[in-house]
């Protein structure tokens, strides 16, 4: 008998708990008033009153140490934090990338310059990151990447482009994974991630239209753009091995469940007082459905707090959980058969918000083929 | 995962691989019961194991049975030890004392109390032939009913478990109010949860053959585990399995931790169904035709998780307690409906 994986039930602690009705009470009032479509944006809405209204709760960096701003709270807390914003629709885009990955990476393998300089503004909600992994010609094969870093007078300068790259154009720096050291054939060798502060001379932004019409994504070009030492984070070379470790965390987090929980919001609201079998059990099964992922995202939680890599754990989780996103716009297009449209009721705008925004939920972040190709590897198959 | 979960997980599975083997199954198949192999888990306390639960100060509860009936699924053990865990923990709750004998569990629905007596039909009863008494709920009591004399009309589900109807007519029965917090089909919700946690075990049997399959198969001067999309079906099986396991045992979980316990399992036995399916599936495809020949094990797992899914309520089924427990709390807030029945009791 081998056993591939593990989901122990977590319980919350109790302060985690507690925290929770102090963001619900916040959200109904800061987010009074916001249509049901927008709600339907979770990560991808960008506010930056709202993330600096966050970030003055202490509700960004919350599990960073107090002397870079943080608020050393466990992480449980902030999961319990990010369930709720994402729940209720909350903005967060403008801080997400900071919080969730930039942040922690500067924490681990940033110079004490670098730390003292953004954490505390990160933690604010006033500094915005973007994340540089795609390029024109790479996409799910991230280890051939082009975008290049040479060294020049004691730093670096910097050519190549990368796309794709979520409002880079209201961020302040990205960081990018650049090839620093030798060339294309040696694949993870020899990659580093690389802090750009996107005003600087060379950087130009240009923000590239979604099918939704909006301007979400960007292309960045770098032309012999002037990085300092100091702009490699970590191990020079080593920028593969520190992408991968940032995983686990990208890829369990509620975010990977919830995208369109608005459709089964408005799904709910429908069968209030009617609906037939269809609409009911459909929303029986759904419920289900995210009932056992957040007890997934939370046993992930817990085993990473725990100072354990569920990496196949986190794969798993991010291919259901994704589905499962994409299935809800499905569903309500199914039992409830109404006409998706922008100009309709709360039910018409959400479902036409969420129809298009669904097919990146399983592209982003790695996209589904080649987390099932992970999960096989950690089955044994590769 | 506790330590007493631990053992008593290694006990019951390494009692199991020796003793369940194809023969035992086949055997057990054509209605026989397998005198041996009970005895053997009665030496080892298997059915009583909640006849003193952890509620009451006893050594085990609801996250022990969680690990025994898990492996139940994944050997498809021929016996009712889920059934005999949980119905001896409803007497022990009910304060009814547990006779001598083979115990069983029943969904009360198809009987009426009428003063001392009770009369009508226990329906699909696994193992009913073979068992000396049957547990049930009716009205929100729990019921202990001799079968001595009653009339039995013999069935069975897709997988040869016996599932048999029991006559009763005007039986004394002994009968005691349910565990707090527990509604009028208490047997029918434990019965629901037993059967998600077999389910969850038998669709890790379907992933650990289909993998082991995977790697020994060749096809086209290759293990058919290096095609990619041989590899990506066994990814979403691994996916399913995955969710059926957390479906299931945070149901477990739920009673022991004072969660809202009518949701937990409720939410168990729509997942691990839909699981159920789609797993039975893709390892049928995976194995080939080798999978669909009788000589092969995995039918004894697939047959059972189409049987399962279906006992003791389907997934539709569930999933309208579900809606009936978020819905009329209105869209708005669904999301506090959830959380707060995932939130641990006051203990
Ligand atoms: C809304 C949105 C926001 C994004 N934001 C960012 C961002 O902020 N920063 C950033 O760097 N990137 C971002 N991305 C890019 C994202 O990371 C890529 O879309 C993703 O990595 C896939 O790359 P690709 O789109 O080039 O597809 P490709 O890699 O070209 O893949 C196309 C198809 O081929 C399949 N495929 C590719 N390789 C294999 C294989 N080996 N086996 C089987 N199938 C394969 C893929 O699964 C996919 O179905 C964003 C994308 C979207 C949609």
């Amino acid at each position: 008998m081998t056993t591939h994986f593990r989901f122990d039930p977590l319980s919350l602690p109790r302060e985690a708990e507690a925290l929770r009705g102090e963001v619900r009470a916040f959200l109904a009032d800061s987010l009074d008033g916001r249509s049901a479509e927008r709600r339907a944006d979770t990560w991808t809405g960008f506010d930056a009153g709202f993330s600096r209204a966050l970030g003055a709760r202490g509700w960004i960096g919350m599990t960073w140490p107090r002397q870079y701003g943080g608020g050393e709270r466990s992480a449980l807390e902030r999961y319990v934090m990010l369930e709720e914003v994402l729940a209720a629709g909350a903005p967060v885009a403008a801080h997400w990338f900071a919080d969730r990955q930039s942040g922690p990476l500067l924490l681990r393998y940033g110079t004490e310059e670098q730390r003292c300089q953004l954490l505390p503004a990160m933690a604010r909600g006033e500094i915005y990151f973007a994340v540089g992994m795609s390029e024109p010609n790479v996409g799910s094969d991230v280890a051939s990447v082009r975008a290049r870093a040479k060294p020049a007078d004691g730093g670096w300068v910097l050519n190549g482009a990368k796309i794709w790259s979520t409002f880079a154009q209201f961020s302040h720096y990205m960081i990018a994974l650049v090839r620093t050291s030798g060339e294309a054939k040696d694949r993870h060798a020899g990659l580093s991630q690389v802090l750009i502060d996107l005003s600087a001379p060379g950087v130009t932004v240009r923000p590239i239209k979604d099918i939704t019409g909006g301007e979400h994504f960007n292309e960045v070009i770098f032309e012999d753009v002037r990085l300092p030492a100091s702009a490699v984070i970590g191990t020079e070379g080593d920028g593969w091995n520190q992408v991968m470790a940032e995983l686990a965390y990208e890829r369990s987090g509620p975010e990977r469940y919830l995208s369109s929980l608005q459709s089964l919001v408005q799904m709910v609201a429908a069968a209030e007082g009617r609906g037939g079998d269809r609409l009911r059990v459909a929303i029986g099964r759904a419920v289900a459905h995210v009932a056992v992922l957040r007890q997934m995202s939370l046993s992930i939680a817990g085993q990473l707090q725990a100072g354990h890599a569920p990496n196949l754990e986190a794969a798993l989780v991010k291919d259901l959980g994704t589905s499962f996103e994409q299935s809800l716009p499905e569903t309500l297009h199914d039992v409830l058969g109404i006409e998706p449209s922008l100009s309709g009721g709360d039910a018409e705008r959400v479902h036409a918000n969420l129809l298009q925004l669904s097919p990146c939920f399983s592209l982003r972040g790695g996209t589904r083929e080649i987390l099932r190709g992970i999960i096989a590897r950690g089955l044994g198959l590769r | 995962m506790s330590e007493l979960g631990n053992i008593i997980e290694d006990m019951i599975e390494r009692l199991l691989t020796d003793a369940v083997d194809h023969a035992v199954l086949e055997r057990a198949e054509a209605g026989g019961w397998d005198d041996e192999l009970w005895a053997a888990l009665e030496d080892n306390g298997l059915p009583t194991m909640l006849a003193e639960p952890k509620e009451k100060g006893g050594e085990f509860g609801w996250p022990e049975a969680y690990r025994v009936a898990v492996v139940c699924g994944r050997h498809a053990l021929p016996l009712p030890l889920p059934e005999a865990i949980a119905a001896g923990w409803l007497l022990a709750m009910a304060g009814i004392a547990a006779p001598e004998g083979r115990l069983g569990l029943a969904t009360g629905d198809g009987l009426v109390l009428d003063g001392g007596g009770v009369r009508g039909r226990l329906k699909r009863v696994a193992w009913g032939r073979h068992l000396t008494h049957v547990v049930a709920s009716v009205s929100g009591r729990v019921l202990l009913l001799p079968l001595e004399g009653c009339a039995v009309v013999l069935g069975d589900n897709l997988a040869g478990e016996p599932r048999d109807d029991l006559v009763i007519d005007g039986v004394a029965v002994e009968s005691a109010p349910g565990p707090v917090g527990w509604g009028a089909d208490a047997s029918c919700q434990l019965g629901a949860l037993l059967r998600s946690a077999q389910m969850a075990g038998a669709i890790a049997t379907l992933l650990d053959r289909s993998v082991a399959y995977a790697g020994e198969r060749q096809q086209f001067g290759k293990p058919i585990g290096n095609f990619q999309a041989v590899q990506h079906m066994l990814a979403v099986l691994a996916e399913e399995s995955a969710a059926a396991a957390m479906a299931a045992g945070q149901a477990f979980a739920a009673l022991d931790l004072g969660r809202d316990k009518d949701f937990a399992i409720a939410v168990a036995k729509v997942r691990t169904g839909e699981a159920a399916g789609k797993a039975a599936a893709i390892a049928h495809q995976v194995l080939g035709a080798m999978g669909f020949a009788r000589e092969h094990p995995l039918h004894f797992a697939s047959r059972r998780l189409w049987a399962w899914r279906a006992e003791f309520g389907s997934e539709t089924d569930w999933a309208e307690r579900l809606a009936e427990m978020v819905i009329p709390q209105g869209g708005d807030r669904l999301w506090a409906v959830i959380t707060a029945a995932q939130q641990d009791g006051e203990t």
